[in-house]
């Protein structure tokens, strides 16, 4: 067994046990963290695929944002997880079979099913790495000219949701006292201080 | 030798492990988003791995897309699950119907 078989068995045992442990774990927390484990392991099978760019990318993206955006939530909300696993057993025979079922219906096409030989021989026009170009290079070369409007609409999508999120979870509270800027700055000498002359012995009403 | 199908493989596993998970996990909605998050990698997987055995750089791109999709996805979702548990003190997705109309 070559060093790559190896690693490609390591990688794909614990993504998948890891990806278990996310649906099977008593505690959201445990599930984000296996969460985060089977993207690194699934990084890992990138890079053993030689897509090496989108594998640093799941880990910034995936690791770094997503999985800890995750945690954030699941820490932040103050919830009774023991009472949300109440149905636990009841859904689990019906979706163990239909995931059985599933498993084994997916596992029959991609074992009966066979690609042209042709197709492999001949590209299909963009050819990933060549022999002196990196794989980031030749992601690069097609992402910025074939698919710059696709690329321009994946930044328009992740726009749209960084204001939609902040829309939906920002809050007016009635009752907190909130930094006015704007009023700040319209303040004069005028508006703000006045000067009262004061007659000795009678003092000022206040 | 590894091939083509035992990246499939792995993916399909995945895929079926993320369906189960929301089978399963009715009542929890963070553990469904992951679910989803799983779903959306094991597809990933799936068209890395047509991508490098074609020697055709599309599947990448497209990979990178479904990738901007999830994180979008996962900060909406999260978004209003944050929103839902600030109204309803609970995240329990049975009584989600008071959403409608």
């Amino acid at each position: 067994m070559t060093a790559a078989a190896a690693f490609f068995y390591l990688f794909a045992g614990v993504a998948i046990a890891s990806g278990f442990m996310v649906i099977a774990s008593r505690n959201p927390v445990t599930s984000v963290l296996f969460l985060i484990l089977a993207f690194v392991n699934a990084a890992g099978l990138f890079v053993l695929m030689g897509a090496e760019f989108l594998a640093m990318i799941l880990i910034v993206v995936y690791v770094g944002a997503v999985a800890v955006l995750f945690l954030f939530v699941v820490m932040m909300l103050d919830v009774d997880f023991a009472e949300l696993r109440n149905g636990f057993q009841r859904y689990l025979p019906v979706g163990g079979l239909i995931g059985v079922v599933f498993l084994i219906e997916i596992l029959l096409v991609v074992g009966s099913w066979t690609i042209d030989p042709g197709l492999v021989q001949a590209p299909l026009g963009n050819v990933a790495a060549g022999e002196n170009m990196t794989n980031t290079a030749a992601l690069g070369r097609v992402l910025y000219t074939e698919y710059v409007y696709f690329f321009q609409l994946a930044g328009l999508i992740l726009l749209v949701a960084m204001i939609g999120a902040i829309v939906l979870t920002l809050r007016d509270r009635p009752g907190v006292k909130r930094q006015n800027i704007a009023v700040q700055n319209a303040r004069t000498q005028a508006t703000a201080v006045e000067t009262i002359k004061v007659p000795s012995r009678q003092g000022v009403e206040v | 030798m590894i091939g083509l199908s035992h990246y499939l493989t792995v993916a399909a596993i995945l895929f079926t492990l993320g369906v189960l998970g929301i089978f399963i996990n009715r009542k929890n909605i963070i553990v469904i988003l992951m679910s989803v998050e799983l779903i959306l990698l094991a597809v990933n997987i799936n068209l890395v791995a047509f991508s490098t055995h074609l020697n055709d750089i599309t599947g990448q791109v497209f990979a990178l897309f479904v990738l901007t999709v999830a994180a979008a996805e996962a900060a909406i979702g999260l978004a209003i699950l944050v929103v839902f548990f600030r109204n309803r003190g609970s995240i329990a997705v049975e009584d989600v119907s008071m959403m409608k109309g």
